[in-house]
């Protein structure tokens, strides 16, 4: 029989070094879980899940044709470009979004059984995952069409997809405990996406920042964004974008598990 | 003190056992707008001034040193009005709230059952719903697979459960959830009030079901208002009043008195009329 449960065994550091641990080792739960979400929400529709590749598919091909005629630029390159930053950005809005609503939304769950908190944070940032993935099909199409070949870009792209989750994971994490004890960092956060869409290069490329480039330097979701999308269009990223990345994968991870260390006893509390 | 007689096989393996030792649980109301990030903001400005009603908050003491020890077999029925701090008191022993102090050592698995439907999906089949609720509660996809005939003969929904569980009757709905929680063992079992249905036909083999359930697990805690209930399941009861531990000790003694303190209180006349209908919320 395995001891279950002890609250006196080990520091707060050590159980959320556990939780986080025992909620990784879950995936089997939260695998499941994610892909429930997502036929839930595609339940009884001919195209499921297709129906956002399609949406997206409408949005690229119509953005692309407006700004791609208004900026001047060429369709063979700002399509691939559009494509790839409106699912990327897609994603980062999901994460930001439902990341507030992480254990909010489990609140009856939370409160019928002892679970790793952190499975249902996995479990958010699992099923935008998936629908990252079918998002990505347009960009992989448009490149076959294109011919396209990332080359070795393709492997370092899976090296900044893997950032990009494991910073989705602590921001649906943190973002998941600011709401549970603050309800109106929600609607703050909502705001914030909209306006983030607009000052981040999604739409647009960065070379058109030309005077305010701070702007672009200063956005944590520039790098993981260029991380993943600058390998797969042959671009050579400097090493300051790697840099870049990491440090807001070390600095929000450290505040995180800080914040965790601290609150994650409460979270069931405050629901 | 309450040795029952099934106990007697220690030693073949670890048993289940629960102690809590001076365990509290206090609980902060965030009243109103003390949830509100402006309201914190404006507060740690202006904290100079307005101290004496800074926080706005009032705490709970929802449990107040309790101290319990269960073992392999024991039976406890919680009583206590409304408000006492039973359901704290099973959320605290199933790991939901971590105590404020004290400590809090379980051993065994746990099974908590405060509500029949947890996580049920209108949406999803008969089916995928007792998989889901299996997955939540640690259950392992080949032992439910395994249960799934087991469940499926005791509800008598036949071809229903390929069904999307909205278009189910309320019968339907009990019949689903009562077979998909009573069908995998317990090792110790967490119940805020007994389940019980009231479907007359379905009543005698629920019934009978529930209470071999019961039976199999290591040690049970059972909160409830009726007495019937307490009187044929537990071998010891707790009455809890306004979070700390009035008397433990056993059924006959424990409910007497504290049936003469209710009527001290000037209590409903017959509390076994209270409804036995298990929680079932969609």
């Amino acid at each position: 029989m395995t001891l279950l449960f002890d609250s006196a065994d080990r520091s707060q550091a050590a159980r959320a070094c556990e939780d986080l641990q025992l909620g990784a080792m879950s995936w089997s739960l939260w695998g499941m879980l994610g892909w429930h979400d997502i036929r839930k929400r595609y339940r009884r529709s001919v195209l499921g899940p297709f129906w956002l590749t399609l949406s997206m598919a409408v949005l690229v091909a119509s953005l692309g044709f407006i700004y791609g005629s208004l900026f001047n630029f060429r369709l063979s390159e700002y399509l691939p470009f559009l494509a790839l930053g409106l699912a990327i950005w897609n994603f980062v809005a999901a994460i930001l979004n439902e990341g507030c609503h992480s254990f909010l939304e489990f609140e009856s769950l939370i409160k019928h059984v002892r679970m790793p908190l952190s499975v249902h944070a996995l479990r958010v940032v699992w099923r935008n995952l998936i629908i990252l993935a079918h998002n990505a099909v347009i960009f992989v199409v448009m490149a076959l069409w294109l011919g396209l070949w990332p080359g070795f870009g393709l492997l370092e792209a899976m090296l900044g997809l893997f950032l990009l989750v494991v910073n989705a994971v602590w921001i649906a994490l943190l973002l998941g405990i600011a709401c549970a004890r603050f309800r109106d960092i929600q609607p703050i956060t909502g705001s914030v996406v909209q306006l983030l869409f607009f000052i981040t290069p999604v739409m647009w490329k960065p070379e058109l920042m030309a005077e305010r480039q701070l702007l672009i330097t200063l956005n944590p979701i520039y790098y993981l964004m260029e991380v993943v999308r600058g390998p797969l269009l042959g671009e050579t990223l400097p090493l300051s974008t790697w840099a870049g990345a990491l440090l807001i994968t070390a600095l929000g991870w450290s505040l995180t598990f800080a914040v965790y260390v601290r609150f994650r006893k409460r979270i069931a509390y405050w629901l | 003190m309450f040795v029952s007689a099934n106990a007697s096989h220690i030693g073949c393996k670890p048993v289940a056992q629960i102690h809590l030792d001076q365990v509290s649980v206090d609980f902060v109301i965030y009243q109103g707008s003390g949830r509100s990030l402006k309201k914190t903001l404006l507060h740690s400005s202006t904290s100079g001034i307005i101290r004496h009603d800074a926080q706005h908050r009032i705490q709970v003491q929802a449990l107040d040193k309790v101290s319990i020890q269960l073992e392999h077999g024991d039976r406890l029925g919680l009583v206590g009005g409304n408000g006492a701090g039973k359901t704290t008191l099973l959320r605290t022993i199933a790991g939901v709230y971590e105590p404020t102090a004290g400590r809090i050592r379980v051993e065994g698995k746990i099974t908590p059952l405060f509500d029949l439907s947890i996580g049920f999906d209108g949406d999803a089949s008969g089916y995928d719903n007792i998989r889901m609720r299996a997955a939540y509660l640690g259950v392992s996809r080949e032992e439910i697979e395994r249960k799934m005939d087991d469940i499926a003969a005791f509800t008598e929904l036949g071809g229903h459960l390929d069904l999307p569980v909205r278009t189910y009757s309320a019968g339907m709905m009990l019949r689903l959830a009562f077979g998909a929680a009573t069908a995998i063992d317990a090792e110790i079992l967490l119940m805020d009030e007994w389940i019980a249905v009231s479907d007359a036909q379905f009543l005698e083999k629920a019934e009978r079901r529930a209470a071999e359930f019961a039976g199999r697990a290591s040690i049970l805690v059972v909160a409830s208002h009726v007495e019937s209930v307490l009187r044929r399941l537990c071998n010891k009861v707790l009455w809890l009043e306004n979070g700390h531990v009035v008397k433990i000790g056993p059924v006959d003694e424990v409910l007497t008195e504290y049936r003469q303190n209710q009527h001290l209180d000037a209590a409903p006349a017959n509390r076994d009329l209270e409804p036995t209908v298990g929680k079932l919320t969609m």
